[in-house]
């Protein structure tokens, strides 16, 4: 017997079409964004790290589709190789965060209230009580900067919003009847974990890693921005932002073109983020 | 002149059909029954008179309300009636209530909302109105909060938001479903009073025919979007036109066909000695040590092999407890469970021989399954207690031999648990206890949440699983009559303690205790007139 006020939450046309559109577009800015990565793996029209001074600050048309910097570099080459590093860092950065968050988490969920909890849950508000480019600034300043450091850095902070979002979620499916028979059936938590409760939080965890996905290249560009980043002569968006800097008013295609590719990555994967939970979410109600 | 009528009423909901030409009448002062079983339409009917439908909704008949067509009143017009002229009560009062909002605030609310008071007024009447409820103010202050009432208290605060305003028309969707049966007798009695004072009609909606036969004047039977069969109780009672009518009310005092377990001197399958079970509080002090809640006190029993013993007791009564201590979910302060004459637990483990010979149900046929698991790997779930599973052919054949004797196709094995009904899900559960062969299954409530005649299946299935399987169950519920129809000794639990046992008729027949005695006269009971006809 439902209860009655669930009904009228059903879906309006309108709002159907939005959703769909949401992830649609998510995608398509995504894949262009992917393939941008894949394409420059074995081919970029001209080589990122060859200066050619006589052609340097050309205005964006052909061959230079996106026009040169001001060592006459090709900046749609450089475009196609910092989507690389992008992805490189925002999937190692989400790794990190999911490797060891979630397992935390799950642990946490497991013993709730125990000394262990504790210790893990505490541990996260530390690392939480700092923001991220801090983090960020600390570990480079440590250890020198880097594309490697800047990886470590955003994926600890990953870590703690992982391990909360699966203790939260895991918390509430212990105490459903299925986890029950399960403990009945003599499994303990490890099994009990892997085989119950981490199926049902994964839709979650996708979405969340999507939005995460989105700040992990918001945070590499942030630190390439400041020199923390990707070292040269690898390209990075946040370093060409930076070297722009200076002659936005002779060649702002040098700000407009790394600006954009950052600004339509993020977009994208928000909106892909949105779309999937809106297409998530449903599916556990209706399974309810 | 009738108060409500709804004449051929037909609703259906992004084109499919829900409800079929239901037609219906309530006079002020009296009380409709309207009964049916899940997707019967009853809730539907109710909140179509609230018009309170879901988007896609589209309705034709009308609905009557004091000569006003509901159906023809615009959203604003709706709005100012809700409340006012029609009041509703939902069923699960845990929800109902806006947990951070007083019990005052939420009763004054729906007459402010109305504009019919000043906000001094509105108090004032949100006061008389929980008084009138049976919330006194000495012991109910209107700045009390939702979790600080029991869930019959949630109820008479949900009762009284709905009378506030002295509506003419009161709506309760199943308003006792969620609670135990002394409370439910009392809201009950409660809403029979409140229809004399005010005279106003009452629609009760249930699945309970127990339920309304005391308390309605007319009933009306839906059946899958249809009224089958209506009429005042008196007559309805003793003609019986319908044969759904009939079979729901079969249903309803269903009693398996079931030997009683012989009697015999061996060791008890299960045995439990003086168990203890204690909660700590939080510290309310810092230097003196925290409280204790003692849920389970020296609780003693015994079962016997191939006998079906029952557990009655209302919630908070420590029956859940207990159970997870029996299953070795829980640690025990004090005493012991001997299975087959040996101590379960060695070490604070559970030995893992004895835990393979005990198996549980669930109440919730929708909470007791992961849904992304398919049947097969649901039901094999307990074949981690073995050392050494089947698998390949043999695997198969033992989880069609499990379904098969639960009466569902072997084919159900490559489904989604999200494709079977709720009885199909229980009957789904009971395989899963199977498959292992144990000897002894606890039923948790493992009944309550089934519609009648679904439940009579159930039980059905359990006595011939337990004449063909040698099975013992320790059946626990606080629905008396279905513990009478399958047990052959009772246990009544209060507060932690078994405060009366033994064999299940005599107790009924003649309860010793005065808290047995409250629990069996409060048990809603079929007219004999009715009972006599379905039984021949």
């Amino acid at each position: 017997m439902r209860l009655p006020s669930d009904a009228p939450r059903s879906v309006s046309p309108l709002r159907a079409v939005s959703r769909s559109l949401n992830l649609s577009l998510g995608l398509v800015l995504i894949l262009i964004f992917f393939g941008a990565a894949l394409v420059s793996l074995i081919w970029t029209p001209y080589d990122v790290a060859a200066l050619d001074i006589p052609n340097k600050l050309k205005p964006p048309g052909w061959p230079h589709l996106m026009g040169t910097d001001h060592f006459g570099r090709d900046v749609f080459s450089m475009i196609l190789v910092g989507a690389r590093t992008s992805i490189a860092v925002a999937v190692v950065a989400v790794g990190i965060g999911m490797g060891l968050g979630v397992p935390l988490g799950l642990t946490a969920a497991a013993r709730p209230g125990s000394f262990l909890d504790e210790l893990i849950m505490r541990g996260n508000d530390l690392v939480f009580a700092f923001p991220a480019l801090l983090i960020a600034i600390m570990i480079t300043a440590v250890f020198g900067p880097g594309a490697v450091n800047a990886i470590l850095a955003i994926g600890i902070f990953n870590i703690p919003v992982f391990a909360r979002l699966s203790r939260g979620a895991a918390l509430s499916l212990w105490t459903r009847d299925f986890v029950l028979s399960a403990r009945v059936a003599g499994k303990g938590a490890l099994r009990i974990s892997y085989e119950h409760i981490l199926p049902n939080i994964l839709n979650l965890l996708i979405v969340q890693g999507t939005i995460q996905f989105s700040l992990g290249i918001l945070a590499e560009a942030g630190l390439s921005y400041v020199g923390l980043g990707a070292q040269p002569p690898i390209p990075s968006w946040g370093r060409m932002l930076a070297e722009s800097q200076t002659m936005i008013s002779f060649a702002p295609h040098l700000a407009l073109f790394p600006g954009l590719a950052i600004v339509l990555t993020v977009l994208g994967l928000n909106l892909m983020g949105d779309g999937l939970r809106d297409l998530l979410d449903p599916k556990i109600r209706r399974e309810r | 002149m009738a108060l409500l009528s709804i004449n051929h009423l037909t609703l259906s909901i992004h084109g499919t059909p829900i409800l079929r030409d239901v037609s219906m009448s309530l006079q002020p002062g009296k009380v409709l029954g309207v009964i049916g079983e899940s997707g019967s339409g009853k809730s539907m009917t109710a909140n179509a008179v609230m018009r309170l439908l879901p988007n896609g909704a589209a309705c034709t008949g009308q609905i009557v309300l004091e000569e006003r067509d509901l159906l023809d009143l615009g959203e604003t017009r709706m709005n100012t009636l809700r409340g006012r002229d029609i009041g509703m009560i939902f069923q699960e009062p845990m929800t109902a209530l806006n947990p951070v909002q007083t019990i005052g605030d939420q009763v004054a609310e729906t007459i402010l909302i109305h504009k019919a008071a000043s906000k001094a007024d509105a108090l004032r009447i949100a006061r008389e109105t929980l008084n009138r409820v049976g919330l006194p103010e000495k012991t109910f202050p209107m700045s009390r909060y939702p979790h600080e009432l029991s869930g019959g208290q949630r109820q008479r605060v949900v009762i009284a938001m709905a009378i506030a305003l002295r509506p003419r028309l009161l709506i309760a969707d199943e308003p006792t479903t969620a609670l135990d049966v002394t409370t439910q007798a009392q809201i009950l009695r409660l809403l029979k009073r409140l229809v004399q004072e005010d005279g106003m009609g009452l629609i009760l909606s249930t699945h309970d025919l127990a339920v309304v036969s005391d308390m309605a004047d007319d009933i009306v039977i839906m059946k899958r979007g249809e009224v089958v069969e209506e009429g005042p109780a008196a007559t309805l009672y003793r003609q019986m036109k319908h044969p759904y009518t009939k079979a729901l009310f079969a249903a309803s005092g269903h009693v398996p066909d079931r030997a009683p377990a012989a009697e015999s001197a061996q060791t008890p399958l299960l045995e439990v000695r003086n168990v203890v079970r204690d909660y700590s509080l939080p510290r309310t002090r810092l230097f003196r040590a925290p409280g204790h809640f003692r849920a389970v006190d020296d609780v003693s029993f015994a079962i016997r092999r191939g006998e079906s013993l029952g557990l009655v007791g209302e919630s908070g009564c420590g029956k859940s407890t207990l159970t997870r201590a029996l299953l070795g979910l829980e640690t025990v302060q004090g005493g012991e469970i001997l299975f087959d004459g040996k101590p379960m637990v060695e070490n604070g483990r559970v030995v893992p021989g004895i835990r393979r010979k005990m198996q549980v149900v669930f109440q919730d046929p929708y909470g007791s399954f992961n849904p992304r698991h398919k049947v097969a790997r649901l039901i094999t779930e307990p074949y981690h207690l073995l050392p050494d599973p089947p698998k390949g052919a043999e695997r198969d054949r033992a989880i069609a031999e499990a379904l098969e004797s639960v009466d569902m196709p072997a084919a159900a094995a490559d489904k989604y648990i999200h494709e079977f009904s709720g009885g199909q899900r229980q009957r789904i559960a009971i395989a899963r206890a199977l498959i292992i062969r144990p000897e002894l299954i606890i039923l948790d409530e493992a009944v309550s949440a089934l519609d009648v005649s679904v439940r009579a299946q159930v039980l059905d299935l359990l006595s011939d699983l337990s004449a063909r399987l040698g099975l013992t169950y320790l059946f626990i519920s606080h629905d008396l009559s279905v513990v009478r129809a399958i047990t052959d000794r009772v246990l009544v639990m209060k507060s932690g303690r078994i405060v009366e046992h033994g064999a299940t008729e005599a107790v009924f027949k003649a309860p010793r205790h005065d808290y047995t005695k409250t629990l069996i006269d409060a048990a809603p009971r079929l007219p004999d007139v009715a009972r006599e006809r379905t039984a021949g």
